[in-house]
């Protein structure tokens, strides 16, 4: 015990590497980099680009288009086409509280009540991708056919007097009404609600139920304190994959709706390939794209996301 | 917070657990009475955080009853209980800061101005100045206080603390205890402390239960624990104990004389448990720390009327203020032995033939049927 062992001899001084870090290694992460760069660039930077200069450009299909920065086609089609761009956000915006009303319990069952079928209902929910939009959007069509039996029941039950009412449906029939696109909407868009409240839910600490349980919350007052406001960022991711995309959808006004449903989307295509009109169509997409983009600020800012964990 | 009403006494009648074939905890009968830190202790796994939870309102008994003083509490849904639990990893609420961390149950109960009482709690935990922070910007201690901090402001009847220390570093570990324990004086409430670490239970607890595979194997003050252990598993599971199998011989007054390896040990008849019928088996229990060591040579000198043994000292470490040693003796293979490093005596090496002896009064006896390493594979805290 008493045995004093030498002490190990220090390490030899390494040398220090006289020649500097290779200049590959430091400039592979721009290599790996450059793909995806080289991507966004052709397939939206300069599409951009294009389109920009497209809507100040003036002039005909036969004699050829030329950049005058004719700024007036902007205000020219917002005030030709500003109730579709209205409709848009009005469908859009009900659509997306429609899938987070019939999103959020079915997150919130998959997430803390599912049990073992949880990766079952996560496939179900993912199941309609395994079918083309188009073929599912058109399922809806016969779905909601006149005189069928969606239509024939909410006619029975006195539905449709409410939202004929409402001015959501006309007479006997859903299709080609707003309430038949906002269904469309809703049903094509409601994975990309329950994906992220699911992802968000999920990850919440059941412990933290427990302790609002034990600080004498009932189950609700624990869902409105604790769940809810942690869930946040789901909502938000919920809502903004849903609304955007669902603003500027065609196909389901297309399909499932009338010439008095167009929303802007239908507008700029029809701009884009039946009219020929660029420029207007042109304009009409970057004036889209501003409206959601301002829409999108404000929402984020006020519900306050960045200040969650 | 007086303690002569009995409304924080909580009484558990028969409870039990089961999830399928698995019993989690046996039927149990607990009484913790108003104004006592009770620690239930055992290794992971042994019930005694399914009984916590019992006690909150988290789970379900299968069987039994809880009481809360005189109220019934087995159906009543955690937030109707007057408990309040800090839990193993706190839970605190990330989206909310620390004072409103604190508030919650007061809000909760419908409590207006809150703000006079959450300062005041946030001082007894000294972290007045972190009302407006996050947890995710607090320490670990930190965190730890709060959890106590939103607990107690609801003045529960009884407070339970779900391993409180676990995720915290020994230094912070053991200050937290002290903290605790002057905080249980202070409010004079009824705690229920759960945890693994048996010097965690001894040092803050009034009452220690330790619990083994659903059952309470023994209930007692710290000392008393200790110094009597009834079975195997407390008798290892709570510090270190050298068990050996002796054979009952004969009875002389309030001792029984026990054959062991063709030595004789005595044993005062009231530390045995077990029932020590003359030619039956018993399991001869003795402290590390109560045991002598003489060199052989010197064998003479050790005074008559002790339980001796000898062996050959097979290992020694040195801690500082005593020094461990593992003895290879005939009766039992490794016997370990814990002196005070006083006057050391320079025989005292590996190798060397030694002579252990002790005051008969410290031995112990229990019943032999039991599983001899019961409890042994716990983790030992550092001895002093």
């Amino acid at each position: 015990m008493a045995a004093v062992t030498e002490a190990p001899p220090p390490l030899a001084p390494t040398t220090p590497d006289k020649k500097p870090p290779r200049r590959r290694g430091r400039l592979t992460p721009y290599w790996l980099l450059l793909p995806g760069l080289l991507w966004l660039v052709i397939f939206f930077a300069l599409p951009m680009i294009y389109q920009a200069s497209t809507s100040v450009q003036q002039g005909s299909l036969e004699q050829g288009y030329k950049v005058t920065w004719h700024f007036a086609t902007y205000w020219d089609a917002l005030s030709e086409y500003w109730p579709q761009f209205l409709r848009s956000v009005m469908y859009a915006a009900s659509a997306t509280v429609l899938c987070l009303l019939l999103g959020y319990p079915l997150a919130y069952l998959i997430a803390f009540r599912a049990g073992r079928w949880r990766n079952l209902i996560m496939i179900l929910v993912i199941a309609p991708f395994f079918t083309s939009f188009l073929i599912r959007t058109l399922a809806w069509k016969t779905i909601l056919a006149d005189g069928g039996p969606v239509v024939g029941a909410l006619n029975t039950l006195h539905v449709l007097d409410v939202t004929n009412w409402l001015g959501w449906t006309a007479g006997d029939r859903v299709l080609a009404t707003p309430l038949a696109v906002v269904c469309g909407l809703t049903y094509n868009f409601l994975p990309f609600m329950i994906l992220p409240l699911y992802t968000s839910l999920e990850r919440i600490d059941g412990r933290l139920h427990e302790a609002a349980g034990d600080l004498y919350a009932r189950p609700w007052t624990t869902f409105r304190k604790v769940t809810f406001p942690l869930s946040m960022p789901g909502v938000v991711s919920g809502t903004l994959l849903t609304f955007i995309p669902a603003a500027g959808d065609y196909v389901n006004a297309e399909l499932l709706g009338s010439t008095d449903t167009r929303m802007i989307g239908n507008v700029i295509q029809t701009q884009f390939l039946r009219i020929l009109d660029y420029p207007t169509a042109a304009a009409l997409s970057f004036i889209l794209m501003a409206a959601i983009l301002l829409m999108v600020t404000i929402y984020i800012r006020k519900s306050g996301t960045e200040d969650l964990v | 917070m007086t303690t002569t009403d009995n409304s924080g006494d909580v009484r558990l009648s028969g409870i039990s657990k089961t999830y399928g074939s698995f019993t989690a905890v046996h039927p149990l009968d607990l009484t913790v009475p108003q104004g006592s830190f009770f620690a239930l202790l055992g290794a992971s796994g042994c019930g005694k955080t399914t009984t916590l939870r019992m006690i909150a309102g988290l789970e379900e008994p299968t069987l039994g009853t809880v009481h809360l003083g005189d109220q019934d509490v087995t159906r009543l849904p955690p937030y109707k209980r007057p408990v309040n639990t800090v839990f193993q990893s706190y839970a605190l609420f990330p989206h909310l800061d620390i004072f409103e961390n604190v508030a919650f149950g007061l809000r909760r109960r419908g409590i207006k101005s809150v703000k006079k009482q959450v300062e005041e709690m946030l001082e007894l935990v000294q972290l007045g100045e972190q009302a407006r922070k996050k947890p995710h910007q607090l320490s670990g201690g930190q965190q730890q206080r709060v959890a106590v901090a939103r607990a107690l402001i609801n003045h529960p009847k009884v407070l339970l603390l779900d391993e409180p220390l676990g995720a915290l570093d020994l230094k912070l570990r053991r200050q937290m205890q002290l903290e605790l324990k002057r905080i249980q004086t202070e409010v004079g409430i009824t705690f229920i402390h759960v945890t693994h670490d048996q010097e965690e239970a001894m040092t803050m607890a009034d009452t220690v239960a330790v619990m083994n595979a659903g059952r309470v194997e023994q209930l007692g003050s710290p000392t008393d624990l200790y110094e009597n252990p009834q079975t195997t598993f407390v008798a290892n599971f709570l510090g270190t104990s050298n068990l050996i199998e002796a054979e009952v011989d004969s009875r002389s007054g309030d001792d029984i004389v026990l054959k062991a390896g063709g030595g004789k040990l005595s044993l005062p008849s009231a530390r045995c448990s077990a029932p020590a019928a003359t030619g039956g088996k018993v399991l001869v229990g003795i402290r590390p720390e109560k045991i002598s060591l003489t060199a052989a040579a010197d064998a003479g000198e050790i005074p008559e009327g002790r339980n001796r043994i000898t062996g050959r000292i097979a290992d020694s470490s040195f801690i500082g203020v005593s020094t461990q040693y593992v003895i290879d003796s005939p009766v039992c293979p490794e016997f370990e032995v814990y002196a005070q490093n006083i006057d050391r005596d320079a025989r005292l090496v590996p190798g060397a033939e030694v002579v252990l002896h002790w005051n008969p009064a410290h031995t112990f006896g229990l019943d032999a049927a039991q599983d001899i390493d019961a409890g042994v594979e716990s983790v030992e805290e550092e001895a002093a």
